[in-house]
């Protein structure tokens, strides 16, 4: 059972209480849809960042696996000279996207004019390492959207985790404890006024006995 | 109004691979390192990537950085192939959501 308000028994505070239930059930009602609904765009999301990492993470893993190799063939100062000074930079288009008032990243690799692919000497190094470096260019997309859509779950999951406890709240605490207290104060209302009947039925006795 | 650049922060023989791909890099050698790096760096950046060798021992400062929007701090594999960090972050957040690993428990 849940417990009672404490209020006093009166009609005014009955009324303010329905009022406020009549409230805690819309407002529950509507953060249930929310919550259905963001499950469901998370479970796509989940779905879109794991495909998306799994292919990263190979593409990836072979890529540096080559460098590191590469690395090995030559001196360590070689490659450091070579890669010193890069012949380009990606830039990041950064806006604040919105899924379900969720406040999320939206990222896309802004095209710019090509530079040199390779900032160094084909004479230099070998060629294992033209392969990876194409290779991280080209992923560099792939990343920045990963990394778009694996934060967009980040905090879908945890505003999902916030809602759910709101919905609870509502659900099992104050809904249960409103109901139980408009039930209290209607039944003491009716008793007052069972009483005064009575009161005046004896009052009404007493005076046509004289 | 935010900042248009990406950053990798790991090991210094592997982040060279970034640089000449146009990002800016960091070499750290050690977790603490890396969460300095990250700390000071956080506001400069939109993406930060950081390889699971370092990430695998900075969970609670990944965690902060999961509540806002930017900068997005994403771990990548390092060199010695993925440890499965990042498909346990996706699989944690379904849990975290859904309440159980509804999506993913068939497979792998």
């Amino acid at each position: 059972m849940a417990e009672r308000l404490n209020v006093n028994p009166t009609r005014m505070e009955l009324r303010n209480l329905k009022r406020r239930l009549a409230t805690a059930v819309k407002g529950h009602k509507m953060l249930k849809d929310k919550s259905d609904e963001m499950v469901r765009r998370f479970v796509e999301l989940a779905k879109e960042n794991r495909r998306l990492r799994r292919e990263v993470e190979e593409e990836l893993a072979e890529a540096l696996r080559g460098f590191a190799l590469a690395r090995s063939c030559c001196e360590d100062y070689v490659i450091e000279e070579a890669l010193a000074m890069p012949s380009k930079r990606i830039r990041v288009q950064a806006d604040a996207g919105n899924v379900m008032s969720v406040v999320v990243p939206d990222m896309k690799i802004k095209e710019e004019e090509e530079g040199e692919a390779f900032p160094y000497s084909f004479a230099q190094v070998t060629a294992q390492l033209d392969e990876s470096i194409a290779t991280v260019t080209k992923l560099s997309a792939k990343l920045v959207q990963l990394a778009a859509v694996e934060k967009t779950c980040n905090m879908l999951a945890i505003e999902i985790e916030k809602n759910r406890r709101r919905v609870n709240a509502l659900e099992y605490v104050m809904i249960p404890q409103t109901e139980e207290t408009i039930r209290y104060i209607t039944m003491k209302l009716d008793e007052n006024e069972r009483s005064a009947t009575v009161r005046l039925m004896k009052v009404k006795n007493m005076i046509e006995d004289k | 109004m935010y900042s248009d650049k990406l950053a990798v922060i790991g090991d210094k023989d592997i982040v060279l691979a970034f640089k000449a791909a146009g990002m800016d890099v960091f070499a750290a050698s050690n977790a603490s390192q890396a969460e300095e790096i990250l700390k000071k760096q956080a506001k400069n950046y939109c993406v930060i990537f950081i390889t699971e060798d370092l990430a695998v021992n900075m969970a609670e400062t990944l965690d902060k950085y999961k509540r806002k929007a930017y900068p997005t701090v994403i771990p990548i594999p390092s060199s010695s192939g993925s440890t499965g960090l990042g498909m346990a972050g996706i699989k944690a957040d379904v849990e975290r959501a859904v309440g159980t690993d509804i999506l993913f428990n068939k497979e792998d």
